[in-house]
């Protein structure tokens, strides 16, 4: 094949500093997991966070958790479980061909990420309602035990910076799928979809310690 | 036009998202009847570890890091044995801060303006217990 015919036959999503598909796929992909790397460390200052004040108040720690709702945690859990196979799927549909799929299972995932924050609402607002509020606003009597707002403090800060990702993620969902109805995507390039399908696992991925940490042992 | 391309992507096949995803929600069914039996210190062991079983599904096969380009798991294993670092020593710190000086084994100031406002709240809690406040007034 001459130079001529194989630059007629470079395609389209293909940027010219990058030598072919696969490098610049790969490159992505690097970037990303390096994004998600800071991703987990950001996660993981409240993971320590919640191991130090775990360690000193633990009592108080059991005694507090028994207020968060387990059934709402479950179901959020399957719910977020549910939308990653379906983002996953999505992926799958696109390395098909599957446009019309494609845009189906990505409207499945939003409708889900939707469904968690809904439940997500109603359990803050049950919170607030109650006054199980993070540090100073914390007016709540009922739970035994010395110093129980820190374990909403942290209950918060967890959930809430979980919630933002959750949020993020839907934004880049939409985009997504506004990408795939304009026939930005295709078998041989669906990078950005893929890009979108790490960062909506690892949202999954933080929620999968965090609800047994906070909901399931306190 | 595009065939003269090999195909760079893998495809996973359906069978194993559908197993991957009925995987983590029977795991997650195991984890949350697990917690309602007392186990002592050892419920945060079971929860953990199903949590990291879980964690491995999702990066293995939805992550698709078992087929990947293997820089991205060593990606993935630094900040895990970065965050693994950071949590143990600081928990070296604060767990062990009595044993050298008892007076830092109070976690919290009792001082503190928030929880002179919450401790008079509860009757549990007689004045006589707590010191007195900064002198400022």
């Amino acid at each position: 094949m001459s130079h001529a015919d194989s630059h007629a036959a470079h395609p389209k999503h293909l940027a010219h500093h990058f030598s072919d598909s696969v490098q610049q796929a790969e490159s992505a992909k690097l970037g990303m997991w390096i994004f998600l790397l800071t991703e987990i460390l950001l996660f993981g200052g409240l993971f320590c966070a919640y191991a130090v004040f775990r360690a000193w108040n633990h009592e108080m720690f059991y005694s507090a958790h028994k207020f968060l709702d387990v059934t709402l945690g479950s179901i959020n859990t399957v719910v977020l479980i549910t939308s990653s196979v379906t983002m996953a799927l999505s992926i799958h549909a696109m390395q098909l061909g599957k446009k019309k799929q494609t845009l189906i299972l990505l409207a499945v995932t939003l409708l889900l990420a939707a469904i968690f924050l809904v439940v997500k609402y109603f359990e803050y607002s049950h919170k607030f309602h109650l006054g199980q509020l993070p540090g100073k606003y914390y007016t709540f009597t009922g739970v035994p035990g010395d110093n129980p707002h820190i374990f909403f403090s942290v209950y918060f800060a967890m959930t809430g910076l979980h919630g933002l990702h959750v949020l993020g993620g839907m934004g880049a969902i939409i985009w997504m799928m506004v990408r795939t109805a304009k026939n930005s995507f295709s078998p041989e390039y669906y990078t950005p979809l893929e890009l979108t399908g790490l960062y909506w696992h690892l949202v999954d991925l933080i929620w999968i310690f965090l609800f047994p940490l906070l909901y399931l042992i306190g | 036009m595009s065939h003269e391309q090999s195909h760079p992507h893998h495809i996973v096949p359906l069978k194993i998202y559908l197993a991957v995803g009925a995987a983590l929600l029977i795991l997650t069914a195991i984890t949350v009847a697990v917690s309602f039996i007392d186990l002592g210190g050892f419920n945060i062991v079971v929860a953990l570890a199903v949590a990291a079983v879980k964690a491995s599904l999702v990066i293995l096969f939805f992550m698709h890091l078992k087929y990947d380009n293997k820089l991205y798991m060593i990606i993935f294993l630094v900040a895990i044995v970065f965050l693994a670092i950071f949590i143990t020593f600081t928990m070296f710190d604060t767990l062990d801060r009595g044993v050298i000086n008892p007076e830092m084994d109070l976690h919290i100031n009792p001082r503190a303006k928030i929880y002179q406002n919450m401790l008079m709240d509860t009757a549990a809690v007689s004045s006589d217990t707590l010191p007195p406040p900064a002198s400022g007034h």
